[in-house]
């Protein structure tokens, strides 16, 4: 169990800056997510960590050591791959031992941790199957198991779950969090999926273009988003974002709708604004602002609704049943609390 | 409207020609489809080795029909001592030109899976060997190994190393390592790009694996590499035996079998018997000969590369 530092990391390969300055600070036993569009340089900043690729710039220290000239087997950290990279000439049980083999450790000892992660993992049958004959999850699961046998200081994840369907993600994601929490070990955990940041995560990190948007507690992303980006980025269905300007204490949006502006004191300075309010936040209000309605999906437990305000799509998703057709008028406001400005040129929370 | 008259338009069943319903008859189909290869392989495999099996047991010679006789060609042969010599020189260049080309070609293919620079001019120059004829290389090296005109005897003496010209082929343990040395040569690059494409199927991701399991650059060969590799190594290596064992051209062009017939392999030897000697039973005696070494090299690659059990089962990945 460590921290992690990465201070100010920088990577290039050949001319193109791929990570431009990264800073996180990492607690002992934290559950942190990189999470990001394709291509912004998650599993780079992984495989860095993991000692995969050198590093131009900047410092990595786990446990308080810089490691950025310490090999890879020497960083006391495993990895879970994408691919799960199993030996395929080597069963279960001599996959999940290959380290202990190499580190010279005694029989007893491999069959005592061997099956001790197989135990946490429901292995134990499968000890002698080649990853062959062994389905996607039970493959993901001999990699983590692989992890847990180094017994390591840190876990590193690079989107483990992205092979698999969509019930077995959900199902392997609680597995991945139980055993964290069982476990206790730095986790670092890359995915671009951000529901699955949102629950499994201490702390995310959102990442775009070699930088970091934001990093922060999954709530308080949602609730503060720092910027446009995270804003869109967290939250599904995602926020709605309009253009328009601050005047008379209102936020003068498209069609000439007035939207009350966040209640949090401090009055904006007037000018050019974008205004966002999340779908779950807008609420029916027979004194709102008239909405066209466009298309309406109840998924049951809500229903969303794509509605015309002026001539921008906004989407709402209310708890309660609504039985409009698309052409009727709905007023909607949203709650006042929960709404967001950002400035216009910079992108940033206002 | 129009939509519901083409639906109901319906395809007038045609009478159709005798030969399009013989073309649909299986019994046919299967007839018409296997005759050129069956009669291709019995016209230029079959029938070649029927002949050359039958001659075995006569006394043809060229210019007289024999008749059969049994064993006897095995039997003057096993009294032979060149005989014998032939068959101990095909194991042995075998073996020796085999474990060379494999060390070597081994050696290569690990360095050009590497990133170099340059890479694909390299992989071209290797191949370079296999490309050029063989009767070609053969005549080159017969210069190289030449007794007063060899390139390395003059480089050994102009460089001071050496006072005389080196004897390549004009004694016999001389000739058999010289020859030896062709084959390596000229076997390389096949089985350095075979190999080559074996290691290029093994995922990065699992030597990074490894480096993380905490194995140096040998254990990684010794554990990921080599296992996952074996299964095209014992295909090349088959495939390698069988073209070594049955050599004719480099010891043909280039000693001819002498000096004193210590060169010979069997396949040079049944020729030398057969064509110029003219014994044609004798020859093919030779030939049906190497029959159970390749029967034994066919096995031992059918035996070790049969699927090992981590390759069975579903591929999905
Ligand atoms: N070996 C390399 N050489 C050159 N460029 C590379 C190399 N590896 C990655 N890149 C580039 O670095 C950038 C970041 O790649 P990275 O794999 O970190 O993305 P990612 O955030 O993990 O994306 P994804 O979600 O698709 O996996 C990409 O633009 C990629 O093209
Ligand atoms: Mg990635």
């Amino acid at each position: 169990m460590a921290t992690v530092d990465i201070r100010e990391v920088r990577k290039a390969f050949g001319t193109t800056q791929i990570l431009h300055g990264v800073s996180v600070g990492i607690e002992d036993g934290q559950f942190v997510v990189l999470v990001g569009p394709s291509g912004c340089g998650k599993s780079t900043l992984l495989r860095m960590l993991a000692g995969l690729e050198n590093i131009t710039g900047g410092e990595i220290a786990i446990g308080g050591r810089v490691v950025n000239n310490v090999p890879p087997k020497d960083r006391d950290i495993a990895m879970v791959f994408q691919n799960y990279a199993l030996y395929p000439h080597m069963t279960v049980f001599q996959n999940m031992a290959f380290s202990m083999k190499l580190a010279g450790a005694p029989k007893e000892v491999m069959e005592r941790e061997v099956q001790k992660a197989a135990k946490i993992l429901g292995l134990e049958q499968l000890l002698h199957r080649f990853p062959r004959q062994l389905s996607g999850g039970q493959r993901q699961r001999v990699a983590m198991g692989r992890a847990i046998v180094r017994n390591p200081q840190v876990f590193l994840f690079d989107e483990p779950l992205s092979n698999l369907d969509a019930k077995l993600r959900v199902q392997m994601r609680s597995e991945i969090k139980e055993l964290h929490q069982r476990l206790k070990v730095t986790t670092v955990y890359v995915t671009h999926d951000q529901i699955e940041a949102m629950t499994m995560a201490d702390l995310i990190v959102v990442m775009n273009h070699g930088r970091i948007e934001q990093a922060g507690a999954p709530l308080e992303l949602y609730d503060r988003p720092a910027n446009l980006f995270v804003a869109g980025f967290i939250g599904s269905p995602a926020m709605n974002m309009m253009e328009g300007r601050i005047a008379d204490g209102h936020f003068a949006g498209p069609g000439g709708a007035a939207w009350p502006l966040p209640a949090n004191g401090h009055a904006p300075p007037a000018g050019e604004v974008i205004y966002g309010i999340r779908p779950e936040h807008l609420r029916l209000d027979p004194d709102g602002i008239p909405a066209t309605v466009q298309l309406v999906e109840p998924t049951g437990s809500e229903t969303q609704v794509l509605l015309r305000i002026g001539e921008a799509n906004v989407s709402g998703a209310f708890r309660e049943r609504v039985s409009a057709r698309p052409g009727d008028v709905l007023p909607v406001s949203p709650d006042p609390g929960l709404v967001h400005l950002f400035d216009k040129k910079t992108g940033q929370r206002i | 409207m129009s939509v519901t008259a083409a639906e109901r338009w319906i395809r007038p069943a045609k009478q159709q020609s005798a030969l399009v319903r013989l073309f649909d008859n299986k019994a046919f189909l299967i007839i018409a489809c296997l005759l050129p290869a069956i009669g291709l392989l019995g016209v230029f495999l079959t029938y070649p080795l029927g002949l050359g099996v039958w001659l075995a047991f006569t006394d043809t010679t060229i210019g007289r029909r024999g008749v059969f006789v049994g064993l006897e060609n095995f039997e003057f042969l096993f009294e032979d001592p060149i005989f014998w010599n032939a068959v101990f020189y095909s194991v042995f260049y075998t073996s020796v030109a085999t474990v060379g080309k494999f060390a070597l070609g081994l050696w290569l293919a690990l360095l050009l899976n590497n990133h170099l620079p340059m890479k694909s001019l390299l992989r071209a120059i290797i191949l370079l060997p296999w490309i050029v004829p063989t009767v070609l290389s053969a005549i080159a090296f017969w210069w190289i190994y030449d007794p007063q005109f060899s390139i390395i005897s003059w480089v050994l003496i102009e460089t001071g190393i050496r006072e005389t010209n080196v004897d390549f082929i004009n004694t016999a343990w001389p000739a058999r390592w010289s020859l030896i040395a062709a084959n390596i040569w000229r076997g390389i690059p096949f089985v350095a790009i075979s190999l080559l494409a074996g290691l290029q199927t093994i995922s990065p991701s699992l030597y990074e694996a490894a480096m993380l399991d905490g194995a140096s650059a040998w254990q990684r060969f010794r554990y990921v590499t080599f296992p996952m590799l074996l299964p095209i190594l014992a295909i090349v290596m088959t495939f390698s035996i069988i073209f070594t064992f049955t050599d004719f051209q480099l010891v043909y062009a280039i000693t001819r079998g002498g000096p004193v017939n210590s060169t010979h392999l069997l396949a040079t030897l049944a020729f030398q018997r057969g064509i110029p000697g003219g014994q044609l039973g004798e020859g093919a005696a030779i030939a049906v000969s190497m029959i159970p070494f390749l029967v034994f090299a066919t096995l031992f690659s059918y035996f070790a590369l049969a699927r090992r059990k981590w390759q069975q089962g579903e591929s999905n990945d």
